[in-house]
């Protein structure tokens, strides 16, 4: 080949780089663009007022939100108090106390943990979690928020596990050894100096593991029992927003209200998740600083 | 020195504890789906179909569709995505825009997954007419891929050093001949691990083609992009929730679960293996 078709087809393939390059941008860009332009359909039909301040989500008539919006935070903040002082703990353990042959066993497993299909995690919801809750609090069936949380908190463990390790190992050694000098020892160094200088990170490894939580979807529709109504405790049946997608988009007729009205709340969900997701990363940034 | 004793074993049994915890609900998990769904496994339970109501049978169907199924999402997604980390780290000049870019991809790896499934019925199976069949539902897995595969083959490529690729414009190779004989091969390991993952995670997966085209139950099979499949995750959604006879086919989801499970872990443990490989020649 002589150089002048070796440089044609270098600047061709530059050429089909760009464009792929745009193309997965584009469509990337496109899923915003598609929420968003259903939601303004949505909201010509149905005020914004009612869809923020209702307090009932019938498909037929009322198109509230507020339920959907508050099972789904319950389902997730109860998955956080359960998974982040487990994940920190562990995350404490393997930096600073395991040996490193241990490390390389347990690290794997936790990600094998992350490996696991939802719907299976969903699967065991039903046949293991739910009986046991239902034996547990004397209940009638354990489809309800608990059962959801239970489920949520094994699945964000990996990601909280992982980023809170990185964090805590990012705290310079030279913060450990000067705590030792004052005379502490390992625990109080652990607790009051090592976890307080990675809080950043942890908070970082809270948001990133509570985005996973918020979008989940196959878990909570099948362990969580989807009444769809608010909440009172976490022994209630609540229902989702990403499980009231799952239910009923199936059977809804092409470009109804119904139809937009989930692109809506799909669309809501969407900014609440990147807001969390993009909260979790300013602070996995800091984090990242602290190396330099 | 009792109490410093004392103080010393709480801490461990708080921390290790925890780890403990953490590390047995795989166990757990393993423990309950493997007991009673080996004893569902057979030969004839993954090479024949669903009998007499879906209570009697296999899941030959809901296999081959998830490998046609994955095999569509590969397709689509490693080459765009792979142009598109090519693009991002050979070629475009790091700007505000690129930096946007990138930011904008690592978030749509945080995008819910069901998400990607309305996306993907308004854009494949209504917008572009083509209906609910394994090829919108692939092409939405495709999408859902994306950002992960662009993500993990940009960290591939940049741990290539920048004096590799000097040595070879030096000699006079274009740019594309150095990306191709140079840069790629080195990084072809480490792109490998992230697209063995990234289809692992997209074979489990259900929401995203909850509406774009799983069914039920399908009589035969085709080789027809247009068709309606089976899916193994699908499956055993199905069977947990949506059947009549649930306490009756509870067998056959477990072993479902089992084969779905195992698949996922095979993929993994091959992606582990490249990485470990990869890291030890380093």
């Amino acid at each position: 080949m002589n150089s002048r078709t070796r440089e044609k087809i270098d600047s061709l393939l530059k050429l089909i780089f760009k464009g792929a390059g745009f193309l997965t941008i584009t469509l990337l860009a496109g899923i915003f663009f598609l929420l968003f332009s259903n939601s303004i359909l949505f909201f010509l039909d149905v005020s914004p007022l009612d869809f923020f301040t209702g307090s009932q989500w019938d498909p037929d008539t009322h198109f509230s939100i507020i339920p959907l919006l508050v099972s789904t935070f319950w389902v997730a903040i109860g998955s956080m108090l359960l998974a982040v002082p487990l994940g920190v703990l562990t995350a404490a353990y393997l930096s600073e106390m395991a040996p490193r042959s241990l490390q390389t066993v347990l690290k794997p497993i936790i990600e094998m943990l992350a490996a696991i299909p939802s719907v299976a995690i969903g699967f065991l919801g039903i046949v293991l979690v739910g009986p046991g809750l239902a034996q547990l609090f004397g209940i009638q069936n354990g489809l309800n928020a608990l059962n959801g949380s239970v489920l949520l908190a094994v699945m964000a463990l990996p990601t909280i596990v992982s980023i809170s390790e990185d964090a805590i190992n990012a705290v310079p050694k030279s913060h450990r050894e000067a705590s030792f000098a004052l005379g502490a020892n390992k625990w109080e160094t652990l607790f009051k100096v090592t976890i307080p200088a990675a809080f950043p990170g942890l908070i970082a490894a809270v948001m990133l593991g509570l985005g996973r939580a918020l979008g989940e979807t196959m878990t909570v529709l099948m362990a969580t029992g989807n009444s769809a109504a608010i909440p009172r405790g976490f022994l209630d049946s609540v229902r989702t927003i990403t499980a009231t997608i799952a239910i009923e988009m199936g059977e809804v007729p092409y470009q109804t209200t119904h139809y937009f009205a989930l692109f809506a709340i799909a669309g809501l969900l969407f900014l609440i998740t990147m807001v969390i997701n993009l909260t979790g990363e300013f602070f996995a940034n800091r984090l990242r600083k602290f190396d330099a | 020195m009792e109490r410093k004793h004392f103080v010393n074993s709480f801490f461990w049994f708080i921390l290790g504890g925890s780890t403990l915890i953490v590390v047995s609900f795989l166990g757990i998990i393993l423990w309950d789906i493997f007991s009673k769904g080996f004893s569902s496994l057979s030969w004839a339970f993954i090479s024949s179909f669903p009998r007499d109501g879906m209570t009697q049978g296999g899941i030959l169907p809901a296999i081959i569709g998830t490998v046609l199924l994955t095999l569509i999402t590969t397709l689509f997604s490693v080459p765009f995505g792979v142009a598109c980390a090519i693009y991002l780290n050979e070629y475009a000049k790091p700007t505000l825009l690129t930096n946007i870019i990138r930011a904008s991809i690592r978030n749509l790896a945080g995008v819910p997954s069901i998400i990607y499934g309305l996306f993907g019925l308004a854009l494949f199976v209504q917008a572009l007419d083509f209906g609910t069949s394994v090829l919108s539902a692939g092409l939405t897995l495709g999408l859902l891929s994306l950002p992960y595969i662009i993500t993990t083959t940009e960290e591939a490529l940049k741990r290539i050093p920048n004096s590799l690729r000097e040595a070879a414009l030096a000699l006079g190779v274009t740019q594309f001949e150095t990306i191709k004989d140079v840069v790629l091969p080195k990084a072809l390991p480490g792109i490998l691990t992230g697209v063995i993952l990234t289809l692992s995670r997209a074979a489990g997966e259900t929401a995203p083609i909850l509406f774009t085209g799983v069914a039920f139950f399908i009589n035969g099979i085709s080789a027809s992009p247009y068709q309606e499949f089976m899916a193994l995750p699908y499956h055993l959604y199905m069977l947990s929730t949506q059947h009549n006879e649930i306490e009756q086919v509870r067998p056959l989801a477990y072993g479902t679960a089992t084969v779905l499970i195992l698949v996922v872990f095979s993929l993994n443990s091959m992606a582990f293996y490249l990485r470990f490989k990869n890291r030890t020649q380093d």
